[in-house]
Order: structure tokens, then sequence, then C-alpha cells
């Protein structure tokens, strides 16, 4: 097997907060391989956006180990290992949309007229060729989302870390940006790890999908899910499909993820 | 642009006219004594005549002032000691230069208290403390020390000025650099970043309007700054001279026509900002 992307160990992570210690990871133990893709599902407050934090060192471990590409999460920061798309577009408001797009390769000192090229292939990528010069808020919300992504996927790292990147949008637009990111992957062979609370869109993007649950935070299962490359819409309604769905759907009821 | 002219209108007739009452009003006492010991008995219309025209009044008409904003700025060379471009000129320069100081000084010291955790304890107070301090009482000491030092003229002004004018720019600026949230922050991390980066390009254009909403209250207090600083030291020139030698002999239209120019100085300064606002917020792409 290849040298995996993301290597975890007995991951932990506890926060010390005013009230006292919160435990948001425990005991993770996953590894990822160059190519996959994979879908963190869980209910709220499971540790998901925290171990894609740890992933890009943007939280530390507290126990345990994680390497990703065989390195510290610092030195795969700072060796610009990933893109990261967090669960709001946080476009910045006095950047033009090709200006934001472009900011991370100005950030590592491409030269102007690449910057340009590479930021404006990128927007075709996500179908917003025609809106470089707006500003985000003169476009919706899958737009910004849209453009958020062409601008983690902008110096074309081989990591992509995304959390809720479709949460806010409406089922349509989540479809039809689920089609899209499925496209890109299938091109690209990128790895991505996806943070989700859908199962229908965990299970019709992922090779795998990390179900985990609360208090403390840790992996209750890991389902295989390889629909191959190409998934069209219309394969949620085969029977497959929805095996793995309720299969997921039991693994979550089983990590007590539903109190109800 | 006409359904915004006509109230606006409005308002300013009503104010001009309620000036005029009051003048009257007030004036009244002062031309009736006078009256009386001429032994005249003026009627009702000369009366007000009188009220309006008054040589030294106590609120003069304000036909008066601009009679001698007219004849102190246009009728007279610019170099005149009378003229009131002159003095104008004398107080914008001190407070320009004060101004670009305190704009200097107020936004470094933001800088430096957003990126040193320590000096936010230790110099945030200081910060603070100083403009507790009334100008009026500071501004004596520092003329009269730095004149015993040799400074004269523009540069005490100017300092007086720059004291006024770098905490609104100050205080603005710490909270426009911090206004960037932990998602935007975050972001510049995943990228790896320099510190100078993170600053460039993130802190700096999120604190400009911040920065502009300090600069404009800058401003207007970098014109009261160097007034106040030409009250103490028997200035020769300014705005703040002319009021001072107006007061010693009673002119209270120069002291009024000095006061109006004054209004006019940072109104336009003030405004001047307001478009530079505005052409940069443009730029940024920022919502009509
Ligand atoms: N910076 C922090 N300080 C203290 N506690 C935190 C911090 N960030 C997260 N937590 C806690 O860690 C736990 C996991 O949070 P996390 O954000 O990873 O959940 P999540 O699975 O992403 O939830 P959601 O689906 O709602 O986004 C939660 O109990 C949360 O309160
Ligand atoms: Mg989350």
């Amino acid at each position: 097997m290849a040298e995996p992307v993301i290597a975890a160990r007995d991951l932990s992570l506890v926060f010390t907060t005013r009230d006292g210690p919160v435990q948001a990871l425990s005991n993770v133990n996953l590894d990822i391989a160059p190519g996959e893709f994979i879908s963190l599902i869980g209910p709220s407050g499971c540790g998901k956006t925290t171990l894609l934090r740890v992933i890009a060192d943007l939280e530390h471990a507290t126990g345990g180990s994680i390497a990703v590409n065989g390195r510290t999460p610092e030195q795969a920061r700072l060796a610009r290992d990933y893109g990261y798309v967090f669960q709001a577009p946080a476009l910045y408001p006095w950047r033009t949309v090709l200006g934001n797009v472009m900011l991370p390769l100005e950030i590592m000192g491409i030269p102007r007229a690449e910057r340009a090229a590479r930021a404006k292939a990128q927007l075709a990528l996500v179908n917003l060729s025609g809106f470089e010069r707006k500003f985000p808020w003169q476009l919706s919300g899958g737009m910004q989302q849209r453009a958020s992504i062409a601008r983690a996927l902008a110096f074309e790292p081989r990591l992509l870390l995304m959390d809720e990147p479709f949460g806010a949008l409406d089922e349509i637009v989540r479809d039809h940006l689920n089609e899209q990111l499925l496209k890109l992957w299938a091109a690209t062979r990128k790895t991505v790890v996806f943070v989700t609370h859908s199962i229908p869109e965990a299970v019709f993007l992922s090779t795998r999908i990390v179900v985990m649950s609360p208090r403390p935070g840790r992996i209750t299962d890991i389902i295989d899910c390889d629909l191959g490359l190409d998934r069209p819409l219309e394969i949620r309604e085969t029977p497959e499909f929805l095996r793995i769905a309720q299969r997921v759907r039991e693994g979550l009821r089983a990590g007590h993820s539903y109190d109800v | 642009m006409s359904r915004n002219l006509l109230p606006v209108l409005t308002i300013c007739a009503g104010l001009i006219l309620l000036w005029y009452g009051g003048a009257i009003w007030m004036n009244w006492q002062v031309v009736a004594d006078t009256q009386a010991r001429a032994g005249a008995t003026p009627g009702l219309m000369d009366m007000v005549r009188l009220t309006l025209n008054h040589a030294r009044p106590l609120l003069p008409a304000p036909h008066q002032i601009l009679d001698e904003l007219w004849r102190s700025t246009a009728t007279l060379p610019v170099t005149s000691r009378r003229s009131l471009v002159h003095h104008a000129w004398v107080t914008l320069s001190a407070a320009l230069v004060g101004f670009g100081m305190g704009t200097a000084v107020g936004v470094l010291l933001a800088v430096a208290v957003v990126h040193i955790r320590a000096l936010e304890r230790s110099l945030m107070p200081w910060i603070v403390a100083s403009q507790a301090v009334p100008v009026l009482a500071l501004a004596p000491i520092v003329i009269v020390a730095l004149g015993a030092m040799g400074l004269e003229g523009l540069l005490p002004k100017a300092i007086i000025a720059a004291y006024l004018c770098f905490f609104p720019i100050a205080i603005g600026m710490v909270k426009g650099l911090r206004a960037p949230d932990a998602m935007a922050r975050d972001l510049m991390r995943t990228w790896s970043a320099t510190p100078a980066q993170m600053f460039w390009k993130l802190r700096l254009p999120a604190s400009l309007p911040f920065l502009f909403a300090g600069l404009k209250v800058a401003m207007a207090a970098a014109v009261v700054g160097a007034i106040v600083a030409e009250l103490p030291a028997g200035a020769q020139a300014g705005l703040g001279a002319r009021l001072l030698a107006g007061s010693y002999f009673g002119q209270t239209i120069q002291i009024w026509a000095a006061l109006v120019a004054a209004a006019i100085l940072s109104a336009t300064l003030v405004g001047a900002l307001g478009a530079a606002e505005r052409a940069v917020a443009r730029r940024m792409g920022m919502r009509a």
C-alpha cells in the first residue's frame, strides 16, 4: 500500500475551557490513502471539525500522533500540502472573486501573470467564468461557496480538507455542487476529507465513510462505499446505494448519536 | 436631489430667521441705552435697523459676519496681517502638520498594541489617560516649555494638534486591525502566511473603514488643537490669535468671522476626507 496521506494513531484532543476540560477527540485511529474520498459524518459536537483542524495544524493534538504525508501537520502546512474549505465561504469582502482566488497564490509568491491565469482556470472549473470582477456580496451563497472552493484549489494541493462546504445551501444547489465535486475528484484524484451531516451526500461522494459519535468524539464505524468513479445522481435510487446509506444510519444510531 | 434640497433649505432659512430674531433681542438693550443717552427716541423700524447694524453687537447679524468675511478675505491682499486668508493659512498649516504627525503616531501605536500583547495592558491606559488632561491646560505648558527651548511658530502648535488627533486614530485603528474574525485569520494560517502578509493582506484592508472614521474625527480635532495652541502665547497670526484679539477689543464681528472661517475650514477638510473615503470604498467594492 502507498504511504498514507493521513495516519492518525490514538489521536486525542482535550480542550481546556473555563468550565473544565472538554474531550473533543479520543483514540482516533485512521489511515487515509492517496486518492481516497473520505467523509466524516456524525452528530453535532462529535469532533469532525476538530479532527479536520488537527490535520490542518489549526489545532494541536494532546495525545497520540498524527502524520500528514509522513510529516507533522505543521511541516505539511508549511509545505502547503492541503487546501482548506471552511463551513462559510469567508471570502475577503474587499477583493473581487478573482482577487480572492489569487490571494493564496500571492501569498506563495507566484508571479502576477501566472496568478491570474491559474485563478481563472480554477474559477472555470467551478463554473464561475465571467464572475471574476464581481465582489463577493454580488454573488449568491452557492456561488460564494464555489469561489471559496476555487480558492482552496488555486495552488493545486494534493489534499483537500472540506468542512461542511455545502451545509448552508438548498438541496438543488447542493446536488449540483456534489456532482461537480465528484467530477473534479474523478479528474484529479486528489485526496479529499469531507465533513457532512447528510447521509446521502456522504454515500454519493465517498470511497469510505467514517462515522463518529460524541462525548467523547470517537470513530464508531468505517464503511466502505466504492460505487465507482462515474456516479450519476440517479445512483441514489439503486439498492446498493440504499444498503450503504442504511448501514451509515445504523452506525450513527449505534453511537447513541440521536438521543430520542 | 431637489427632494433633499428643499428640507435643507427650509431648515437653513428657519435658522437664519431665528438668528436675526436673536440678534434683535440681544442687542436691543445696548442700542436702547445708547439712544437714550443721546436723547433720541427711534421708532420700532429704526430700532431694528440699529440692532442689526451695531458696530460691537452682543450678537452680530448674519449679514454683518458675511460682510466681515468678504472684506477680510476678498478685498485684502493675502499678505496683509488683517487678511483672514493669511490667518486661516497659518492655522491650517499647523493643523495639517499636526494631523500628519498624529496620524503617524496613532497608526504606529495601534499596530504596536495589536501585535505586542504586553503593550495592550501597559500602553492602552496611558493612551486613554492622555485624553483626560484638558488641552486648554496643557497647551500653555507645552507652548512655554518648547518656547524656552527655542521652538516657536508652527511646530509647537502642530504638536498640540497631534496630541488631540492621535487618539481617535489609535482607538479606531486598534478596533479595525482586530476586525478580521477567526475564520479569516485561520485562512491565512492554512496558507502559512507570514505575519507581514497577515498585516498587509488582511488586517490593514479590514481596518480602513475604521481608520477613516478616526481620521475624520482627528481632522476636526487637529483644527481645534491648532486654534487652542494659538491662544496662550499671544500668537501674532492664526484664527486663534484673531479670536483672542477680537475678544480683547470687543470686536464681536471679528470673533464670529474667525469662528465661521474655522468652521468652514474644518468642514472642508472633513469633507475632503469623506470624498477620499468614498473613493477608497468604491475601489474596495463596498456596497453603495
Ligand atoms: N476552541 C474550542 N474550545 C473549546 N471547546 C471546543 C473548541 N472547539 C470545539 N470545542 C468542543 O469540542 C467538541 C467538538 O467540536 P467540533 O466543532 O469538532 O464538532 P463538530 O463535529 O464539527 O460539530 P458540528 O457538526 O456542529 O460542526 C464540542 O463539544 C465543542 O464544544
Ligand atoms: Mg463542525
